[in-house]
């Protein structure tokens, strides 16, 4: 519950008193403050610079260290006041959380000392507040980036006993480790370079032979070329295969991308070496050479600018894309306006719409060849429109491409869409998680509240004492949802219960509900004292069963508030119980609610819980003769 | 492309234009509001003066500018009660505790309300009840006011709950209650009838009682 509104609890309690007139419950008893002192100005002195704040905004947080009595540990008895040994700059924020509910991160405060100072109060980090999380969860990446960062260079001296492969692929993948490695790194890409230098040789026209027309070097030359493309591929293919034998993970080597370039690289010379020398499919063995020239791309190994750029590509994908859909937009609509506009002209090269697209994409890229210029003024003003908005529509996504481009190139944000997705998704994840807390917290102590009580004789002072283990205020909630189900006659479940209590419904012949019960029937003693008496279903413990990982769930308990029934009806109940397993349990004369109790152990005095097998109603702990007390009777099935 | 572009502008400038008017309505009706002084709510009401500073400063605290509207009420309600949907009856509450219908809560008002309701007599409460339950404040409470109620009051369940909420169940419920409550049968409960009912019904009583000590 947040710190504010904690201050609106007393409102709310008060409230209540509307839910009581339409009540035909008596309600529980209201936790009581034992010690009810006057509000005092609690004294916080750390490392000098002193603090002060009433000890009631403290006790807001009780499982932190300022909240619990834990500070007590500091507490100097000469000056009164309790002392910290830490940062007072950071202890403001820490302060500013007790007092406003929200844990800001300040900007100038370095994460890990920040860290540590939530470490040391006892706060967790997760709940810092929507405005600062962000801040504080990339700096706490970067700062865990740049601690592996720290470690890989560390890793870089050779640790002992690396097999062989190991070795070879850690050579591969650090080419400044070993001189071996370098120079394989090296003598590789000097054959990239001689094979792209090569395929580009190849076409150029050195002919001085008495032809007519001059023939490509490649034409002239062609043992020399073949033998240099030969000894190129070996070279390629030896790497290939020796990566291949090195890598950890071979399926995952064979994926990637780099492998596929090189296994491109080297395909064509291979499947021409297959190839016949027939005229058919030698136009296609042309085609397959113009592959070779990915062999580029294996520079993307020696580079690592390259591979940023090819990294940013991949990365600004949605901004390429909206780039690449308005261009094609804009050309479709020129295009078709340019045509309709030179339609009347005569000789116009504007024959069709698609063959107006060339004209608008050179137009609006500003390259203007002047192969097709418009001739009517509709088509030359359409024209300069045209060229205008090129302009404009291409300017517009490529700042983004290049601020990424630096970003990325400084080591900051992977996967940045990615990452905001989560972020969001981890947000709104936070929110239902403190909502359902605070839920599942009402249901958690009512368990808690009652599975005690099992092992109290229950009267009225171990009531109190079993509420000191949760705070004030958190008791006066919970008491405050207790009325609002005694005021309903309807109890408050989690979902999951919820979903197979509405199967079970669909099974049973739900008796009705109506809580046709006056107030005067079931009350003799005073509603102060809990009188709980608890009955089992037998169904409930066999759906449970299914839910239950370690806990021994103890079955649907009936609390009653009527008085008058003596602990035998609850036995024949009980006997009624293993009769009709399928029929709910439900008197008239004073069944209220049913709860659905988990308990990690069984308590010694209950019966042992076996989920499966209905149980020999077997009242472990003894009935208590005076109606006026509690009665703690239960059996576990 | 660029006559598209200049109509886009156009149409961002209006929007602007629209947009300052209703920052500057907001401006002056961001009012602050000061409580009157201490010992005017002292006399006004029966809670002591280090108490009345504690609520103050507690309603301050969520409320910074002095008044509550009933989105905050609402809001601030609607975190007591997770699992269900507490605004329809904190819209109720925000009426019976905006007495001079205005629209905010004031801090006086705000206190007032909690005085009968914590400190005041039995009769001030059961009148203070009658009046959350009497949704038109007319001084009589039909079968349909004390169905919205109801309604509300099981809305704020939620839908987890066993056993299940059926839709006939407020409708018995606001049953039950008129046969407590309307004595003759004339289909409406009027307030002497109420406090009446109340007074003789033994649970209410002692339920009345419950939050003494809440301050």
């Amino acid at each position: 519950m947040a710190a504010g509104v904690a201050a609106w609890l007393p409102f709310a309690r008060a409230a209540a008193i509307g839910w009581m007139p339409v009540a035909n419950l008596p309600m529980p008893v209201a936790p009581t403050n034992k010690n009810k002192r006057q509000d005092e100005l609690i004294i916080l002195n750390v490392s000098g610079r002193r603090f002060q704040t009433w000890r009631n905004t403290l006790d807001r947080y009780p499982d932190t260290l300022l909240g619990s009595s834990e500070k007590e540990f500091f507490f100097n008895e000469e000056t009164r006041e309790y002392f910290f040994d830490r940062d007072p700059d950071s202890f403001r924020s820490i302060l500013n959380f007790y007092r406003t509910g929200k844990l800001h991160y300040p900007r100038y405060e370095c994460i890990s000392a920040y860290d540590e100072e939530l470490a040391f109060f006892g706060i967790i980090p997760e709940i810092i507040s929507d405005c600062c999380y962000e801040e504080y969860k990339d700096r706490k990446r970067e700062n865990t980036e740049r601690l592996m960062d720290d470690l890989e260079d560390n890793k870089d001296n050779k640790p002992p006993n690396m097999t062989f492969r190991e070795t070879m692929w850690r050579a591969f993948e650090n080419p400044h480790t070993s001189t071996m490695a370098l120079v394989f790194y090296y003598v590789t890409g000097f054959f990239i370079a001689i094979s792209v230098i090569t395929n580009v040789v190849e076409t150029v026209p050195c002919g001085t032979t008495p032809n007519q027309r001059d023939i490509p070097c490649g034409e002239r030359y062609t043992e020399a070329f073949f033998c240099m493309d030969t000894a190129c591929v070996m070279i390629f293919t030896v790497e290939y295969l020796m990566r291949l034998f090195a890598a950890p993970s071979r399926y995952r080597f064979m994926r990637s991308v780099m492998s596929i370039i090189d296994v491109v690289a080297i395909l064509p010379y291979y499947i021409g070496l297959v190839m016949t020398n027939n005229e058919d499919v030698s136009g296609a063995f042309v085609t397959l050479r113009v592959f070779r020239v990915f062999r580029i791309f294996k520079f993307s190994r020696h580079s690592q600018g390259l591979r940023i750029l090819g990294y940013t590509l991949k990365s600004c994908a949605s901004e390429l894309g909206f780039l690449l859909f308005s261009l094609t937009m804009a050309i479709i609509i020129f295009a078709t306006v340019m045509f309709y506009a030179e339609k009347g002209s005569s000789s116009s090269k504007f024959t069709s719409i698609p063959a107006s697209f060339w004209y608008t994409i050179v137009t609006m890229t500003t390259l203007g060849y002047g192969d097709m210029v418009p001739k009517t003024i509709a088509g030359k003003i359409f024209g300069s429109i045209c060229s205008l908005s090129g302009v404009l529509v291409i300017a517009l996504p490529v700042p983004v491409i290049v601020s990424n481009f630096s970003r990325i190139y400084h080591q900051n944000q992977r996967a940045d869409k990615r990452r905001a997705q989560k972020v969001q998704k981890a947000r709104l994840a936070r929110m239902r998680i403190s909502k359902a807390g605070s839920s599942t917290a009402f249901l958690h102590s009512k368990r808690n509240g009652l599975n005690q009580s099992l092992e109290l004789t229950g009267s009225l002072e171990e009531d109190q004492q079993l509420k000191k283990t949760t705070s004030l205020l958190e008791s006066q909630h919970h008491h405050l949802l207790h009325c609002l189900e005694k005021t309903t006659n309807h109890e408050f479940v989690d979902e999951r219960l919820y979903e197979q209590g509405y199967l079970q419904t669909a099974l049973q012949n739900f008796p009705s509900q109506s809580p046709s019960l006056s107030s005067e029937e079931g009350v003799t003693g005073t509603c102060c004292s809990r009188r709980t008496k608890k009955n089992i279903q037998a169904l409930n413990a066999t759906h449970t069963h299914s839910h239950t990982h370690n806990l021994q769930e103890l079955s649907a308990l009936h609390i009653h508030c009527g008085e008058q029934q003596p602990l035998n009806t609850s036995r024949s109940s009980l006997n009624l119980m293993s009769d009709e397993s399928g029929s709910l349990n439900c008197k008239s004369s004073g069944l209220v609610t049913t709860a659905i109790i988990s308990i990690p152990t069984p308590p010694s005095n209950n019966s042992r819980a076996n989920p499966d097998a209905p149980p020999p109603p077997n009242p472990d702990a003894p009935p208590r003769p005076n109606p006026g007390s509690d009665v703690v009777k239960i059996s576990a099935l | 492309m660029g006559a598209l572009m200049v109509v886009f502008s156009l149409q961002t400038k209006q929007r602007r234009k629209r947009t300052d008017s209703v920052e500057d309505e907001l401006e002056l009706s961001a009012v602050r509001h000061r409580p009157e002084a201490l010992e005017l709510l002292e006399a006004q009401t029966r809670f002591s003066r280090k108490e009345l500073q504690i609520l103050y400063r507690g309603f301050k605290n969520e409320c910074p500018s002095g008044v509550v509207n009933e989105d905050t009420f609402k809001e601030i309600y609607a975190q007591f009660f997770p699992q269900g949907d507490a605004s329809t009856y904190a819209h109720f509450l925000f009426d019976a505790f905006d007495t001079d219908h205005n629209g905010s809560v004031s801090f006086e008002d705000f206190v007032m309300g909690l005085s009968i309701l914590l400190r005041g007599t039995v009769q001030e409460k059961l009148n203070w009840a009658f009046n959350l339950y009497d949704i038109n404040k007319d001084g009589y409470i039909t079968k349909e006011e004390m169905l919205d109620i109801i309604k509300s009051i099981y809305d704020m369940m939620g839908r987890c709950t066993y056993p299940t909420l059926k839709e006939e169940t407020p409708r018995q419920h606001v049953e039950i209650f008129f046969q407590k409550m309307d004595k003759n049968r004339d289909g409406v409960v009027t307030i002497d009838e109420f406090i009446d009912c109340c007074q003789n019904d033994e649970n209410i009583m002692r339920s009345m009682q419950l939050f003494e000590n809440v301050i």
